[in-house]
């Protein structure tokens, strides 16, 4: 009980803290930042439910006033703008991230990739989408067209992830309670 | 760094927190059924009278609290521009900063305190079917305390890895930051069991 307390509230502190890394910008000028990378790890590291419940403390806390998104951001304003759905996705990412993990019997690399795919991208970016189409009104395909570009940030997350995950799993595998 | 809470203390500081959250749900759900450009910009200027009311450095903090919707705004005014239906275009712009800049109103205007307690006082039913909400209250002052020393570790980090290294260290830190944070969680485990654990029943 005590150790998932603190396991939870610890993710959460390192989203937050994954958020002010600095960016790093592809190519064509996409800014990403590695804190949705964050929300993976909670997933591919705790779990489903100690995962998904690290990002939600997370985003609760985003609403509640503290300005932990990437760029500064917080406030209840989030739940009023385009990006909602993504921060209403986030504790479902890692919820879906971690039971996808939970369940590939495959080795610690290949199923964080896999999860870390269906849950924060795939599981990420539906809610994201239909959030972004109902604030400015568009329909899915142009909402989706505008956040397109970040697809690509994202998957780059999902290999590093599953980088990171193999590399913990490595060093203390007794710590990778989805696999334990 | 850590708030979003305007330095100026306003008349809407006076209103509770749970009366402002729920007068905020009723008019964001309004807002989403008007459909009249007119209405709207009538709205739009109610509010920025309603930040102006609270001095010009309030106002100010509040249109920086804006500042990021920006990319969407050029979005949207591109789009109709190309479409020649600006009419549409303005009502979803104005819905959206209207909707923003009153949740952010409240964000300025209420204590993290007063807000972690409304969500506590959402919590308290399951209490009464037996679940006890005070880990919810734990994880939350753990969590609070955790970010800074979070951020303070992960600087570190890119300190040593930089002196040993003249490659960026970006995305390196974040193994030796998750082992530390997976590591210190035990200790802290300990700790807290050996001072009587999380609490789980009323006695805690």
């Amino acid at each position: 009980m005590e150790r998932s307390t603190v396991l939870i509230a610890m993710f959460a502190a390192l989203i937050a803290a994954l958020g002010l890394v600095p960016k790093f910008t592809l190519a064509f000028g996409v800014p990403i930042t590695a804190q949705s990378l964050g929300v993976m790890l909670c997933g591919t590291v705790l779990g489903a439910k100690r995962g998904g419940a690290a990002a939600l403390l997370f985003v609760v806390l985003a609403l509640a006033g503290l300005p932990l998104l990437a760029g500064g951001r917080g406030g209840l304003g989030l739940l009023s703008g385009p990006s909602v759905g993504f921060i209403i996705g986030f504790p479902i990412a890692a919820f879906v991230t971690g039971w996808v993990m939970e369940r590939v019997q495959s080795n610690v690399l290949t199923s964080s990739f896999i999860a870390s795919f269906m849950g924060g991208v795939i599981a990420l970016y539906i809610p994201g989408v239909i959030g972004m189409a109902l604030i400015l009104d568009k329909s899915l395909v142009a909402a989706f067209g505008l956040v397109s570009a970040f697809v690509i940030g994202d998957l780059v997350k999902v290999v590093i992830c599953g980088f990171v995950t193999r590399a913990i799993y490595r060093a203390q595998p007794d710590k990778v309670l989805s696999r334990a | 760094m850590l708030t979003l809470t305007a330095p100026q203390k306003t008349i809407f500081h006076k209103i509770s927190a749970g009366r402002k959250l729920l007068a905020l749900c009723v008019v964001s759900t309004a807002l989403f059924q008007i459909e009249s450009l007119t209405v709207l910009a009538c709205l739009t200027f109610a509010v920025i009278a309603l930040y102006l009311s609270q001095g010009l450095s309030f106002a100010k903090f509040g249109a920086r609290m804006l500042w990021p919707l920006w990319p969407f705004v050029l979005i949207i005014v591109l789009y109709h521009g190309i479409t020649h239906d600006i009419a549409a275009g303005g009502e979803i712009i104005l819905r959206m900063l209207i909707a923003v800049a009153l949740a952010n109103l409240v964000t300025m205007t209420t204590a993290l305190n007063d807000m972690i307690d409304v969500l506590m006082g959402l919590l308290r039913p399951l209490n009464w079917i037996g679940i006890s909400t005070k880990p919810v209250a734990l994880t939350i002052a753990l969590f609070i305390r955790f970010i800074p020393t979070l951020i303070e570790r992960g600087i570190t980090i890119n300190a040593a890895l930089r002196a040993r290294s003249t490659g960026k260290s970006g995305w390196r830190i974040i193994v030796p930051l998750t082992l530390s944070v997976l590591n210190e969680a035990e200790h802290v485990a300990n700790a807290l069991r050996a001072r009587g654990g999380v609490g789980t029943n009323e006695e805690g």
